[in-house]
């Protein structure tokens, strides 16, 4: 008996942790193709802002595998899955046979076709090698193109600042953080960005990367006709479930592998989870990719359990991002962004604060909170817990709400009992 | 209209401890702490009351509150607090309100007594090794009882009238719920039922949730007889008529509606927001035998299963009063001296009317004895009772057990500012402010009033076992074990009392 | 596990749990300098609510399944062994997550160290200091 885990983030770690907290004995064997022991990904902003040392960045302690009773093969590629023999086949052409399989493979960021995109320092952001890289060519930029305004792309945006690069990040929508954001928010959010020193350009995008002759990026074509001088491109318009090898081997993938509610794909004994997945989205009640943290946790916890044959179900993903830029604080979760006629907005704007809750049937399906976002988790427990919110309705935008607000009842049973 | 009261106390705020934390501000329903724009911390002395839970509160000891007496002109006459009662009235026109018991310096008798010891004869008895009895029974006693002899046992022959036993002689005083609050009233329950001892509804009536301590609960029948009905007559262990309380001799009660919210308005049976006023005299006694009407009735109602008591002011006359509720059918008689503490009095009543409990106290043991009737009915004495040395000085002058009301209530934390009548009690004690309320937990409560008559029991146990007694009725009415210090001969002839130092008889 | 529970019946909102949960966390541990010589001032982990005559103090709950560890994104906090959910500061980078995600609202934002502070049980003690110092036992530490 064995389990075999193909990746080595945040999902393989929830798996772990929960196939040892029923099983203590089955071996576990994880595959990645990255070097490193598990390590946090988003901190790779950090890393590159100097702000967190490469010995940080450990998403878990140097035992874990140890201590997990993990063998970890890292460095090493799968390339393909044979379900009927039971075995999973490496770059190097070893074969590791298995009981139970997940795929936690990830995302791969996405770099659409355009001119100039195999040039030299045409760059992604979101693995550690990724940040090295950059780190190494640091002496030689002066001005760095971002493309997109999503989390990733501003993130890069502000860690190159930090470090006196100057940036200019392009983006296609009319405003910064078009998918989570409305208007009012991107506008908080664009300002806090501007203020700082960064240039952005949105309702425009780069049509082709230039390049010099020795091969590297020396500006780009803006398809307004602009062109803009710069040193590096860092691509970041987001990722795509890195499921190829995967659909090769008869898994069945639609934008990303398609799963159940235990996390279970067509094939049997094969389970996926995180960014690679097509999972239940809490509030619409569809499928789709969900490439969020806590949600690659949670599916990878629910296809741990499931694999050890304790049964859990997936209730869905609840799609939630926090980000700090230059002291700005934004918070979103659910719905944070949608048009629809069924939805009822609540808003409130100050200074640079704001805060908007989105009412589906006097519940909580999505929030915003820009500025002060304390205790957001509230509000986002209602939207988890599918609460009426008719009582404290008039409550919900006040910067002190709290429990304070919640019915009697459902307030003492949230104290007295642990969730 | 500008008022000329002078404050009367200073708050001093060591700004080098203060942290701002702002607890005193939270925590003074006077407002006497504010908090500034800047979130720095101040006070204003003119609004404190003295009532000290700031200073118990501050995490810091930041806090003093210092005596700001006001300087008048030296003048034994026109002292300041004089003129702060005129200046107050000149600004109101109305009657001058306080709280608690009588606190002139008036003598206090307790101090003018000493206990007794044994010495070489009548060895002392140490109450940790040997057997010490503080249980006592209240009721009436047979004057004599009839033995018989079934199968060479003895059997009792003679019908006894129902008998509250306590485990110490130390009960708690009438307190209604309304005058103070609910946690105080649960504290005083679940004490008493731990402690085997009783408390006493006052003219409150019961909450319907105190119910489950009715065989540690004294129901009162007040002039108001607010809260009377038949369940509650029945879940009592016994019944008191409230005749008078020693804070206001020969004056009724007055709960303002604002304390009447919806629980006191069910207990007491009154609607919501109406004051609740207790007439001076109950509007159907007019003697001692339409007293006797009452007692009866109530020993009807329930069936000669409760001892009845009958509750009175120490006044000149007390012990021919005693006598008559004696002769009346009264089991207990409960009398209260003019220290006896009130949420609410008029202040020249409560400091000038009634007399001492101790006075009170052998007149009326006294009295009874030489009318051969003190068997008939147990006394309680009330008022002041500040230590267990007081206790037992009540015992020994012919108390069968005394009440605690102000001491119970600085046990749970009261610091005798005299503002009960207010309701803004920072204490939880005397209000019915839901959110002062809480300030109180009625476990603390309880457990604190556990502690105090635990320790006071104790001490009496060794007091008793020092002048060689087992057993707190042996020591009833035995006033040979006093001795009287500083008094006058009237004042010892009326306490039964030899000087110190004058050999037992 | 022992957890601390709050009564709110017994609460009275003078949130002295505040201020020694702050004194507890401040590098001196003494109350009159952590409030006013230490800088940046430590800050208290567990808040009161009030809205008279309610009120109750709130800090984290250490549930049994924790979305704050699962939704950590440096893997600061984590649950240990005896249940307790425990923050690792050095690892905090202050990006709220937890902040968002904790349905009690219990992490507080320390904004001086762009770090999340949340309630640790206080392990240099046997009973946590809020319990202890509260005046009226409104909050009890035991297994439920």
């Amino acid at each position: 008996m064995s389990y075999v885990i193909i990746g080595n983030s945040v999902a393989a770690v929830g798996a772990i942790e929960a196939i040892r907290r029923i099983d203590k004995e089955t071996p576990i064997t994880v595959i990645s193709d990255e070097p490193y022991a598990v390590y946090s990904r988003p901190l790779i902003s950090e890393l590159l802002a100097g702000q967190v040392k490469e010995e940080m960045m450990g998403y878990r302690a140097p035992d874990f595998y140890e201590r997990h009773g993990v063998e970890a093969k890292l460095g090493t590629r799968v390339v393909s899955i044979d379900s009927k023999k039971k075995t999973v086949k490496t770059e190097a052409g070893e074969s590791i046979g298995y009981n139970k399989l997940l795929i936690a493979t990830g995302g791969t960021p996405f770099v659409p076709p355009m001119k100039g995109r195999e040039l030299g320092r045409v760059m992604t952001f979101i693995k550690m090698d990724d940040a090295k890289k950059i780190e190494e060519m640091l002496p030689e930029l002066k001005h760095v193109v971002v493309i997109g305004a999503g989390l990733i792309g501003l993130k890069a945006a502000e860690s190159l600042h930090h470090r006196g690069v100057k940036v200019t990040v392009v983006e296609l929508a009319d405003r910064v953080m078009a998918t989570v954001l409305d208007v009012e928010a991107g506008k908080v959010v664009q300002d806090a960005l501007e203020n700082a020193g960064i240039d952005i350009i949105t309702g425009d995008t780069v049509d082709e990367i230039l390049g010099d002759n020795m091969g590297l990026v020396n500006g780009v074509k803006m398809k307004s006709g602009e062109a803009l001088d710069c040193d590096a491109v860092i691509v970041a318009i987001g990722v795509v479930p890195n499921a190829a090898f995967a659909k090769a081997s008869g898994v069945e993938v639609n934008r990303g592998i398609i799963t159940d509610d235990h996390m279970r794909t067509n094939l049997p004994d094969v389970y996926a989870a995180g960014d690679v997945t097509e999972g239940l989205d809490y509030l619409s009640g569809d499928n789709r990719v969900m490439p969020i943290w806590p949600n690659a946790y949670i599916q990878g916890k629910i296809a741990g359990f499931n694999m050890t044959g304790e049964e859990r179900i997936f209730t869905g993903g609840l799609a939630v991002n926090s980000i700090e830029l230059f002291g700005v604080p934004v918070v979103t979760a659910g719905m944070s962004n949608v048009d629809s006629d069924d939805l009822e907005v609540l808003k409130k704007s100050e200074g640079g604060s704001y805060r908007k809750i989105v009412l589906r049937d006097n519940k909580v399906v999505g929030a915003v909170l820009v500025g002060n976002i304390d205790r957001a988790g509230l509000v986002t427990g209602l939207i988890r817990e599918r609460i009426d919110i008719s009582a404290m309705r008039e409550r919900l935008l006040a910067d002190d709400f709290g429990y304070i607000d919640f019915p009697v009842e459902l307030r003492k049973e949230r104290l007295g009992v642990a969730l | 209209m500008k008022t000329y009261q002078l404050p009367e106390v200073k708050i001093e705020r060591d700004k080098d401890r203060c942290i701002d934390c702002q607890v005193c501000v939270r925590q003074c329903a006077f407002e006497a702490h504010k908090v500034d724009e800047d979130g720095d911390v101040y006070s204003e002395d003119e609004k404190c009351v003295a009532c000290q839970r700031c200073v118990s509160l501050c995490p810091t000891n930041a806090l003093t509150i210092k005596d700001n007496t006001p300087f008048v002109k030296d003048n034994a006459n026109w002292t300041a607090e004089t003129q702060k009662y005129i200046w107050k009235q000149a600004e109101t026109g109305g009657v001058l309100l306080t709280g608690m018991g009588n606190p002139k310096p008036y003598p206090i008798y307790w101090d003018h007594m000493l206990l007794n010891a044994s010495q070489v004869t009548n060895p002392s008895i140490d109450p940790l090794r040997e057997p010490m009895e503080l249980r006592t029974y209240l009721g009436s006693k047979p004057d004599k009882i009839d033995i018989k002899m079934v199968d060479g046992e003895p059997v009792l022959n003679t019908k006894l009238a129902p008998q509250l036993m306590v485990k110490t002689p130390i009960l708690f005083s009438a307190m209604s719920f309304g005058a103070v609050s609910y946690s105080v009233c649960e504290g005083l329950a679940r004490a008493s039922k731990e402690l085997g001892t009783f408390w006493n509804t006052g003219e409150g009536g019961l909450p319907q949730n105190l119910y489950e301590y009715g065989p540690n609960t004294i129901v009162q029948v007040a002039s108001g007889r607010f809260g009377v009905h038949s369940e509650y007559l029945d879940a009592a262990a016994a019944i008191e008529i409230k005749i008078g309380q020693g804070a206001k001799p020969g004056i009724g009660g007055h709960l303002p509606g604002e304390k009447v919210g919806p629980v006191v308005s069910r207990t007491r049976m009154i609607p919501e927001g109406s004051d609740a006023i207790s007439p001076a005299p109950h509007h159907d006694i007019y003697s001692i035998e339409d007293l006797s009407q009452l007692i009866y009735s109530l020993k009807e109602a329930t069936e000669y299963t409760k001892p009845i008591s009958v509750k009175i002011s120490a006044v000149h006359n007390v012990a021919a009063i005693a006598s008559g509720i004696a002769r009346a059918g009264a089991d207990i008689i409960a009398i209260d001296g003019f220290r006896g503490g009130t949420g609410a009095a008029p202040t020249m009543i409560r400091d000038n009317v009634g007399i001492p409990i101790e006075l009170a106290i052998a007149a009326v043991d006294t009295r009874l004895r030489d009318e051969a009737i003190r068997n008939r009915v147990s006394v309680i004495a009330a008022g002041g009772f500040r230590n267990s040395a007081d206790v037992i000085k009540a015992i020994a002058l012919g108390a069968d057990a005394v009440y605690l009301g102000t001491a119970a209530l600085v046990a749970m934390g009261c610091h005798v500012c005299q503002m009960c009548y207010t309701g803004k009690c920072n204490w939880g004690i005397a209000t019915q402010d839901p959110y002062l309320e809480k300030r109180l937990n009625p476990d603390v409560a309880a457990e604190r009033l556990f502690n105090l008559v635990s320790g006071w029991s104790h001490e009496i146990a060794e007091m008793l076992g020092g002048m060689g007694l087992n057993a707190i009725e042996s020591l009833r009415g035995n006033r040979l074990h006093l001795r009287s210090i500083g008094l006058s001969t009237e004042e010892m002839d009326i306490l039964g009392l030899q000087a110190a130092g004058s050999p037992m008889a | 596990m022992k957890r601390v529970y709050t009564k709110e019946e017994a609460c009275i909102g003078c949130r002295l749990c505040e201020v020694h949960c702050l004194t507890e966390h401040s590098r001196s541990k003494n109350i009159i300098k952590a409030h006013k010589k230490e800088f940046p001032r430590a800050i208290s982990r567990v808040l009161v609510e009030e809205l008279r005559p309610v009120s109750f103090a709130v800090q984290c709950r250490h549930c049994d399944e924790p979305v704050c560890v699962e939704a950590c994104i440096t893997g600061a906090i984590t649950k240990d062994e005896s249940g307790k959910v425990v923050h690792d500061e050095e690892k905090c980078v202050g990006c709220w997550t937890c902040v968002l995600v904790c349905p009690h609202g219990a992490p507080r934002r320390d904004l001086e160290r762009r770090k999340v502070a949340k309630c640790d049980l206080c392990p240099d003690r046997e009973t946590p200091a809020c319990v202890e110092m509260c005046p009226n036992r409104a909050l009890v530490y035991e297994e439920r």
